[in-house]
């Protein structure tokens, strides 16, 4: 095939006369650049007509319950097919709650991980165990989920319930039943899933902090915590951000979930209940649910799943490149 | 904690660690020996993983002198200077054999507080690097992790006092709770300046402290050097030799990683004994 | 004059110890977990599997049953994904590394970005309302094109980022030879990135391989061996997934074995990929 660039003499006659839509798509003036362009262009649509094309046929799909139940349904505590009543409380209530917990193990002990593998480990030590916290990452789902109910639940029913319940049995959080299957088992396993996840990126977000931050409180003499702190503090916003994303991962995390949750619609104070999070109702009841309603009302707390995954990831991404990118929150240099 | 572990290398044991004790080296020691000097190094090597970046080197630096360290780039002198608090440790696979020794003791030797060291042998950085918080904050950030006042008002005593000092106060003393990063350029220099002074350290290093500053800024700096040296022993590495001739009471002269000359600085610069020194001021080579 | 600060120096000491020593138990605890649940994964799983095991199709309980069907639908669900996924994701990933400095790719890139974090069931339901509730019925092409949805931005951004190392010189030097841009990219640039971009697949590959929700409601599952892909699939992780809540011992046991070889395959490909990039390096 031969190349078509055209000389300037009649690529600017040209363009004189009338527009051209080779120049208009392509710096070249190539035809073969302006379809190039094209193509790649109508294949980065497809994304954004995938995202929105998700939002619409999910809102299509919800009106029937979100004009029978509008904001109420945010509200209801009520969880009944048979009786066609569908209030989603109970699963908001799970999710935040598993993620909470989730939140609370795995934040200290990523940011533990990533502050020995960036400012302590020597880079022999440092590399190998990075890999093996990333293949924590690779895990499926499912296999978190059997492992949870096989391993971790009674694990955590012998040895870690009942202990919590007899030291803190006065907080309603640890008063109930133990069956080692609940919110806190949700949680504990939503925590080992998001742990590489948010590590990976502290990790990175530490790695851009200038080393001058790190010579200037030594020369301070600062002792390598204190380094370390000032570090952090260099890197709060993005850490913030991978605490977010690591939300954001909790949030709509299912299959793991799903298994060990116990899947009762209920709102109980206490983290050895058996609960429900909005992405194990979709789970455990989506391929059920066959009258028009029921199926309406699943698809619209995937809907509202989905928006809020969306926003948080959003704010989450801000928050990492506000670090990562260059300029930021850490000492330019002069 | 560091990584690497200069101190357990074994070190040739030279002299008594007193100046003017020392053996006779191939290099020529300053004349300024009478008294004990404030940093003495002896037979100093170091060592990048395999490749030797100094060899060698032995020189005193005697107390509330402005010593300059001259060279080309890479001639070591950066290197030496961050041997001196040892703030070469945090650089993986780095290695020092010798002798440097301030106030008679030996800064390597197993069992040294690197903390302490460093708070006693402070540190300007080629480029400024203030702490993302505020002017205030920036400066009390080594009062406080050392515990170095017992109220506020001592706190805020002393960051006044060293901001004075680095000739700051003036321009900041209105808005010192905000951003370090609003600040000039030679503004942020001389706030570093002020946050080294203030846990109030015995030896003041600094590597290339002005050579990312426009001549107003430097001008403000070197002035302000003449002013620390009453106070503190001051150890300044320069590309510029006006700056060094401005500056500084004696200018050791580095190369390849050996140190050539040592001398008074009218010396080095009017009259050297060595004719590379000569070579490389007269801009002969480099 | 040197003993400044000798109140609180041990305290500063203790302090450092005890956080470095911190650090250093969440790093051995973090990688403690993995090694107990790969344990897991290899014991219970090499006791309860059999050759007959990875041909069988499940059977009611007690009379033994397998995995060779569901083996079967993952591999063919994944090489639709990929015939799906991969050309699109790469060209989005040329498109942001090319073509997207200006608002537009910012607004690409940033979609695709948190499409990453879109959990997986909500692209099962929007697959569901998409194929599956128009069809009729669930299906292999339903659960393939669900998973392409996910490999997609995950392809794209590394393809970007991929092409986005490849040097100057090189796209220069091909420009200054009179070619045109897209055959610069095509016949310079991305071969010059295609190692980086294989890695990627590959690992976009493996991370379908272990998904489950999307395939719960849209390939649904089949006790049968099945090649046609208007028809439900069975796949290994929605087999595991229906052994694991099953009340049944033996369905546990197979969930364990059907586990194991979905292991065997993600870990396989995550060490070639770390094996690979690291020869590079």
């Amino acid at each position: 095939m031969q190349p078509n660039i055209p000389t300037p003499a009649a690529q600017y006659g040209a363009s004189a006369r009338r527009w051209n839509w080779r120049r208009a798509l392509s710096s070249t003036g190539s035809t073969g650049d302006a379809v190039f362009r094209v193509i790649l262009f109508l294949c980065a649509m497809l994304i954004l007509l995938i995202v929105v094309s998700m939002v619409t046929m999910m809102a299509a799909n919800a009106m029937p319950s979100i004009r029978r139940f509008g904001f109420g349904f945010l509200t209801g505590r009520d969880w009944n097919p048979v009786a066609d009543s569908f209030g989603a409380l109970p699963f908001i209530y799970g999710t935040i709650v598993s993620s909470i917990i989730a939140l609370i193990i795995a934040v200290p002990l990523s940011l533990g991980v990533a502050v020995f593998l960036v400012e302590q480990a020597p880079r022999r030590i440092a590399r190998p165990i990075a890999f093996l916290v990333e293949l924590l990452a690779a895990i499926p789902s499912v296999v978190y989920g059997l492992w949870g109910i096989f391993v971790l639940a009674p694990f955590l029913r012998v040895y870690v319930e009942p202990p919590l319940q007899k030291w803190f049995g006065w907080l309603p959080l640890f008063q109930g039943r133990i069956t080692g299957i609940g919110l806190l088992t949700g949680g504990v396993i939503l925590a080992i899933m998001v742990t590489p996840i948010i590590t990976a990126v502290v990790r990175d977000v530490l790695a851009a902090v200038p080393v001058s931050q790190r010579e200037a409180a030594l020369a301070l003499g600062a002792t390598k915590w204190e380094t370390t702190r000032v570090v952090l503090a260099n890197a709060a916003s993005g850490i913030a951000g991978a605490i977010v994303l690591g939300l954001g991962r909790a949030i709509g995390e299912t299959m793991a979930v799903t298994m060990v949750i116990g899947n009762v619609p209920q709102i109980s104070a206490s983290l050895f209940e058996p609960s429900y999070t909005i992405a194990s109702v979709l789970a455990s009841n989506f391929s059920e649910a066959t009258d028009e309603l029921y199926l309406s009302a699943l698809i619209q707390i995937g809907l509202i799943l989905f928006l809020v995954t969306f926003m948080v990831n959003g704010v989450a991404k801000l928050l990492v490149w506000s670090v990562t990118r260059g300029t930021s929150g850490t000492a330019r240099a002069t | 904690m560091s990584t690497t572990t200069p101190a357990s290398v074994p070190k040739p044991r030279v002299g008594d660690a007193r100046a003017g004790e020392h053996q006779s080296e191939n290099v020529k020691q300053p004349a300024a020996s009478e008294v004990q000097a404030k940093i003495s190094v002896r037979n100093l090597d170091f060592f990048y993983g395999r490749a030797q970046a100094l060899y060698n080197l032995s020189l005193d630096i005697p107390e509330r002198v402005v010593m300059a360290f001259i060279g080309p780039s890479g001639c070591g002198k950066s290197t030496f200077l961050r041997t001196l608090n040892r703030m070469n440790d945090t650089i993986p696979g780095t290695r020092a054999v010798g002798q440097v020794e301030i106030d008679g003791r030996d800064i390597y030797a197993p069992g040294t507080d690197v903390v302490e060291l460093r708070r006693k042998v402070g540190m300007v950085f080629q480029k400024s690097n203030p702490f993302p918080k505020s002017i205030f904050d920036n400066v009390a950030y080594g009062l406080r992790i050392n515990r170095m006042t017992t109220s506020k008002g001592e706190l805020q005593e002393k960051v006044e006092q060293a901001l004075t000092d680095a000739a700051l106060w003036p321009e900041v003393k209105d808005r010192l709770k905000t951003s370090a990063l609003g600040l000039s350029g030679g503004q942020q220099q001389r706030l570093c300046i002020a946050r080294a002074l203030a846990v109030q350290p015995e030896v003041v290093l600094m590597d290339e402290p002005a050579s990312a500053l426009d001549p107003m800024a430097t001008q403000k700096i070197e002035e302000l050097i003449v002013e620390l040296k009453q106070q503190y022993t001051i150890v300044i590495v320069t590309h510029n030799m006006q700056q060094a001739a401005r500056v500084s009471d004696q200018t050791a002269f580095f190369w390849l990683g050996k140190l050539i000359e040592i001398n008074s600085t009218e010396k080095v610069f009017t009259n050297p004994d060595e004719k590379l020194t000569e070579d490389y001021i007269t801009g002969r080579f480099g | 004059m040197s003993e400044v600060s000798v109140s609180g120096k041990n305290f500063r000491r203790v302090v450092n110890t005890l956080m470095t020593s911190l650090t250093a138990a969440c790093a051995f605890f973090v990688v403690a977990t993995l090694v107990i649940i790969l344990g897991y994964i290899a014991i219970r799983g090499v006791t309860s599997i059999s050759w007959q095991f990875l041909i069988d199709t499940p059977k009611p309980v007690g009379e033994g049953g397998g995995i060779g069907n569901a083996i079967v639908g993952s591999f063919i669900m994944m090489l639709l994904s990929s015939v799906v996924g991969l050309p699109l994701g790469i060209a989005v990933g040329v498109y942001l590394a090319e073509f997207g400095d200006g608002w537009m790719g910012n607004i690409v890139r940033f979609v695709t970005d948190t499409l990453t974090g879109v959990p997986s069931i909500i692209v099962g339901i929007f697959i569901y309302t998409l194929i599956v509730l128009p069809m009729g019925r669930a299906s292999a092409l339903a659960g393939g094109i669900a998973l392409a949805l996910i490999m997609i931005p995950i392809v794209a951004r590394t393809t970007e980022e991929m092409i986005r190392l490849v040097p100057t010189s090189l796209r220069e030097g091909a420009l200054a030879l009179g070619a045109p841009q897209w055959r610069v990219t095509l016949g310079v640039v991305l071969p010059a990135a295609s190692s980086g971009i294989a890695t990627g697949a590959m690992l976009a590959i493996a991370r379908i391989s272990g998904e489950t929700a999307p395939l719960l409601f849209t390939a649904l599952g089949s006790r049968f061996y099945n090649y046609y892909l208007d028809k439900p699939m069975s796949s290994l992780t929605v087999q595991i997934y229906n052994y694991a809540i099953g009340p049944y011992d033996v369905e546990h046991k197979m969930a364990w074995a059907a586990t194991l070889v979905l292991m065997a395959l993600i870990l396989a490909i995550n060490i070639a990929v770390r094996f690979f990039t690291r020869q590079k390096v």
